[in-house]
């Protein structure tokens, strides 16, 4: 029990707020999405309208319609929103001038952080859905962005190519199916449409080994948008036994910090079931355990 | 040849992540009227437009110069586009020198872009595509191999790449458009995080929105400007990606390509007689490899230059005195900004990063898995 | 300037669907049919230059999958425009200007069976006003035939008629798609795709790809006979809003066919691409061909449309005739772009 006494107290009312003329027409045209200012006597514009203007002289009662928008003059970030606040996530507080009038109007402008808001920046209204003729007939007011979203959605085929359909059917049956023009005697891996040296396809068909030298590599650390894996990971090229160039592909089942060029490895296959027309058929290659590979034997393919 | 081709205006835009305050032609714009006031021309001026861009993909926008074409007072015109992958700007501006040097136009304006704000580079460079192996590696995943490759064969100092890091983050703060201004001490590069080892986070370039433009006339119209930069050289080479027994790290499509221009230019020691140069450098472990494959240093010599700081503005062979890619990279303008900042140069336009007296200045690019080279040598010299 | 020409063309047929190729096994054929023709192999090409677009695959650079196609050892000279391979013509043509080089290989490939091809031209449009309308090319292109219509330049029975003599020229030409005897009632039946636009009055979608060499001077003669001389080329864009632009005619072609110098002698016949059939007329008055020309013996792209190729086919087409003799001067035209926006013309000539 403290020794300083306390209680609960509400003061709660609904008040009856006589309109008058002015701002009366201002709320009703709110109720119809419509903002409108009034003129004063020396010809300027007020929004929100009242009826007499700073010095106390009346102003005219002749509306004028508005652009819904204007710009911030002046601003507070409200990081925190309290419970009587229009919305339940941080917003500002600002002061607008609309388009085309010369007085400013205090309301919210919903813009997600601070880093977004800044004076002199350009706002528009966001209308409430459900409008009954309040200043929260406007809901806050919403940055006008200098973009705007521009989707695109295309549907295509994708259709690989007779010498990459024979490499991936070959990764279907657990095969790596490289590719040769018999006037060069390289392989390569995938089959190629024209070897690079003659210029004519590399139809001769020939199953290379799942196991090779890594010749280089990089270990990834960072995190990107679409990546699979968790960091740090392995990404190397991999001459595989009778190939004549690189795959690449992940390296494991090693600590990465035990990685070497010139480490003999094999592939590690998916469980037979799990296998598809694609080289994720091999879920990375891992070291074999044999020596080292001398630099000078694969150097060439650096 | 029929003509000579000049430079006789530049220019481009503050590049900068996301230039979210001009729409796509207002960006491109920038960089044209700003050309075209330096070469004291008009759109009226020019007899034809040649536009290079990275995959459309990055902006979706298919074959954007169809409606880029108003905001270059193309109508009338012939409008022409290029797309070689990474080295586009730099055979963008080789396509418009040609135009010249073959007497078919009198006045080009070449242009190179990229919006990369306007998507994700990744999603667009990388999309899931059916039977294809799934992106596991990244940006840097193919690259970083190359650098291991490298350092392995060069037995290369391993602060190498942070030491061109420092470097070109240092020309960079010389150069009021460049994106990145970062001055960082090497301790601060080798203390950022290892993305794809041996590549850091601070090794790496940025993604950029901008533009570039250069204004490319005859004989005639050179005499427009004072200090017209002079095109003595241009040349592409190509490769493909992978076969048996590539140099991946030295390839001989670059080696070419440099021999190339070199010969057209009357170049035969590279290093006493370039003034400066402009490479392609995305990771900075690249500054060395293509000094060896530029013929700047002997094959596996590259990294001591770069540690003697022979690379550096005021030094004897300056790299990259815009800060280079490492400092701005709006991918399809990435290759003419380089050709436009080797024309700088001779022309003594350059401001801060001006190398005092520069005459024979590189321009390099490369693209794909390093297979696309595109190069031009400038002088002050007709 | 040097004299250019081309010296040899080779295609694929043109199909609806090419199952088993991808884009290196479309090139490595038909590059390697266009250097044979002549003896040539890839060392003696000193520049090769292509066209493609990337949204065809919907793959970003596609086009490196296609140098795979290639033998490209030694390294060569290479470059690539992301427009129709008639454009890469163009520049290979720029190229053998220089005086270093003798020989060119230009090669396209499109293959319109992967995408959906109406909607991702929709993506060439402006982004902002356009592009979220959806406007289709099959749409885009029936705004400008109904004006076409309006303006009292044609009728739908002109288009009709367009469309059946073109896919009867192609009945001789083995390579393309959609060939027949039809009657212009029988198409005026069809339901309209976009009004005035029915089926017949659109071209195809076609998977094929095809290759020119060029050689400059004296190399050409001594690859063949009678090379086709490139004698004048030149190409023009118009303005990009079709608001700003009147659709019924092609003051760009115009211009182009005027710089190509098109009417500074008797045509023989014109291979021009005109996707859809009402595009034909516009451009025969903007080219100011006689009655007398014979327009698109091949049948045209409403026989065989593969896209950023079809193009180049159209040159390749045209210099057939001259190198074969039947033709003395020819006119190829290339379209790039929604409703004829961007046109590139040549004029080839026999000695």
């Amino acid at each position: 029990m403290s020794d300083f006494l306390s209680a609960p107290y509400v003061l709660e009312y609904t008040y009856t707020r006589s309109t008058g003329p002015v701002i009366a027409r201002f709320l009703e045209s709110l109720r119809y999405g419509v903002l409108e200012g009034v003129k004063t006597a020396d010809g300027r514009v007020l929004c929100p309208p009242l009826e007499y203007d700073e010095a106390g002289t009346a102003t005219t009662g002749e509306f004028v319609q508005l652009r819904p928008a204007g710009t911030v003059k002046s601003w507070t970030w409200v990081p925190k929103p309290r419970k009587g606040h229009p919305l339940d996530r941080p917003f500002a507080f600002a002061l607008i001038q609309i388009d085309g009038t010369d007085n400013a109007m205090v309301h919210l402008v919903d813009a997600e952080k601070p880093k977004r808001m800044k004076t002199g920046m350009r706002v528009r209204v966001r209308w409430a859905e459900e409008r009954n003729g309040t200043i929260r007939d406007i809901a806050c007011f919403e940055p006008v962005l200098p973009y705007l979203p521009g989707p695109v959605h295309l549907q295509y085929d994708v259709r690989p190519g007779q010498h990459y359909t024979a490499f991936l059917k070959g990764l279907e049956e657990g095969k790596l199916i490289g590719g040769c023009d018999p006037q060069s005697g390289k392989v390569y891996v995938p089959p190629r449409a024209a070897d690079p040296v003659t210029g004519d396809p590399t139809s001769e068909y020939v199953e290379v080994a799942d196991t090779g030298v890594l010749t280089t590599f990089t270990i990834i650390r960072i995190p990107f948008e679409g990546q699979k894996l968790k960091p740090p990971y392995c990404f190397g090229a991999i001459v595989l036994d009778g190939a004549d160039m690189p795959i690449y592909h992940l390296i494991s089942g090693v600590p990465y910090d035990q990685i070497r060029m010139g480490m003999r490895v094999k592939a590690k296959w998916k469980p037979r079931e799990q296998w598809e027309t694609s080289l994720e058929n091999i879920l990375y290659f891992e070291p074999t355990g044999e020596p080292d590979a001398p630099f000078e034997s694969y150097e060439e393919h650096l | 040849m029929a003509e000579q081709c000049a430079v006789i205006g530049i220019g481009q835009t503050k590049h900068r992540e996301s230039r979210r305050d001009v729409s796509m032609p207002g960006l491109i714009r920038i960089a044209a009227l700003q050309a075209l006031e330096d070469a004291d021309m008009a759109f009226e001026d020019v007899d034809a437009i040649v536009i290079g861009t990275a995959p459309d993909m990055f902006e979706g926008i298919m074959m954007p110069e169809l409606f880029l074409a108003d905001a270059l007072g193309a109508a009338g015109k012939p409008i022409f586009r290029v797309h070689t992958a990474g080295s586009v700007g730099g055979s963008t501006a080789v396509v418009a020198s040609h135009l010249v040097q073959a007497g078919v136009h009198e006045k080009v304006l070449t242009v190179a872009f990229e919006k990369q704000s306007e998507s994700n580079a990744m999603w667009a460079l990388s999309p899931a595509i059916p039977f294809q192996p799934q992106l596991v590696a990244g940006a840097g995943g193919y690259f970083a191999p190359l650098m291991r490759s490298y350092i392995r064969r060069a037995d290369a100092h391993p602060d190498t790449g942070c030491m061109v890091a420092v470097k070109d983050r240092a020309h960079g703060m010389l150069n009021p458009y460049a994106h990145l201004h970062l001055d960082q001490s090497l301790e601060e590069v080798k203390a950022a995080p290892m993305l794809w080892d041996p590549i850091r986070y601070s090794e790496t370039c940025p993604s950029s929105d901008g533009a570039v433009a250069m204004v490319l006339v005859d004989d005639k119209h050179a005499k427009r400007v004072k200090n017209p930069a002079w095109v003595r050289g241009t040349s592409v080479r190509t490769e493909r990606t992978f076969f048996a027994g590539r140099d991946q790290v030295n390839p001989r499509a670059g080696q070419q390509c440099a021999k190339d221009v070199y010969d057209q230019a009357g170049i035969t020691n590279p290093l006493s007689e370039i003034d400066c140069a402009e490479i392609y450098v995305p990771f900075s472990w690249f500054e060395p490899m293509w000094l060896e494959n530029l013929g700047f240093a002997e094959e596996g010599l590259g990294w001591k230059m770069t540690m003697e700081g022979q690379t550096k503005l005021g030094a004897n062979m300056p790299i990259n005195m815009s800060g280079g890619v490492m400092c701005t990279n709006p991918i399809g303008a990435s290759g003419m900004l380089r050709f436009a900042e080797a024309a700088r140069q001779v022309r003594g336009t350059a401001d801060k990063h001006q190398v005092d007296g520069a005459k024979v200045a590189v321009g390099h690019a490369y693209g794909g898995g390093s297979q696309f080279f595109a190069m031009w040598i400038v002088s002050s010299e007709r | 300037m040097r004299n250019v020409a081309i010296v040899s063309f080779a295609q694929l047929p043109s199909v609806r669907v090419s199952h088993a190729t991808d884009e290196a096994e479309l090139v490595q054929p038909v590059t390697s049919q266009a250097m044979n023709q002549v003896g040539i192999n890839q060392d003696d090409i000193g520049f090769t230059c292509s066209g493609s677009t990337d949204y065809l695959p919907g793959r970003p650079f596609s086009f490196v999958a296609a140098v795979d196609g290639l033998k490209a050892w030694p390294p060569i000279r290479e470059s690539h425009v992301e427009m129709d391979g008639a454009f890469a013509l163009y520049e290979a043509w720029v190229r053998l200007l220089h005086g270093d080089i003798d020989t060119a290989l230009v090669f396209s490939f499109g293959k319109c069976s992967l995408a959906p091809v109406p909607d991702v031209l929709n993506l060439q449009n402006d982004p902002y006003y356009v592009q979220p309308l959806g406007l289709d090319s099959i749409s885009a292109a029936a705004l400008q035939a109904q004006a076409l219509i309006d303006s009292g330049k044609a009728t739908e029975r002109d288009f009709a008629e367009v469309a059946v003599r073109n896919r009867k020229n192609a009945l001789a030409n083995p390579n393309a798609q959609i060939k027949g005897n039809f009657s212009v009632d029988e198409l005026l039946k069809e339901p309209y795709l976009s009004s005035p636009l029915r089926k017949s009055f659109c071209p195809p979608l076609s998977d094929s790809a095809a290759a020119i060499v060029l050689a400059a001077g004296d190399a050409a003669k001594k690859l063949t006979k009678r090379p086709a001389w490139i004698r004048g080329i030149d190409h023009r864009t118009e303005p990009h809003s079709l608001g700003q632009r009147d659709l019924t005619s092609s003051p760009s072609a115009k211009l182009a066919a005027e710089k190509a110098g098109v009417g500074d002698g008797k045509v023989d016949l014109a291979e021009l691409h005109a996707p859809f059939a009402h595009q034909e007329l516009i451009l025969r008055e903007a080219l100011g061909l006689a009655d007398d020309v014979s327009i698109n013996p091949s049948g045209g792209a409403l026989a065989a449309n593969s896209l950023m190729t079809a193009g180049l086919i159209r040159f390749g087409e045209a210099a057939s005739h001259v190198l074969a003799g039947k033709a003395d001067r020819a006119v190829a035209h290339t379209t790039n772009g929604v409703c004829l926006q961007h046109n590139l013309i040549a004029v080839l000539e026999g000695e």
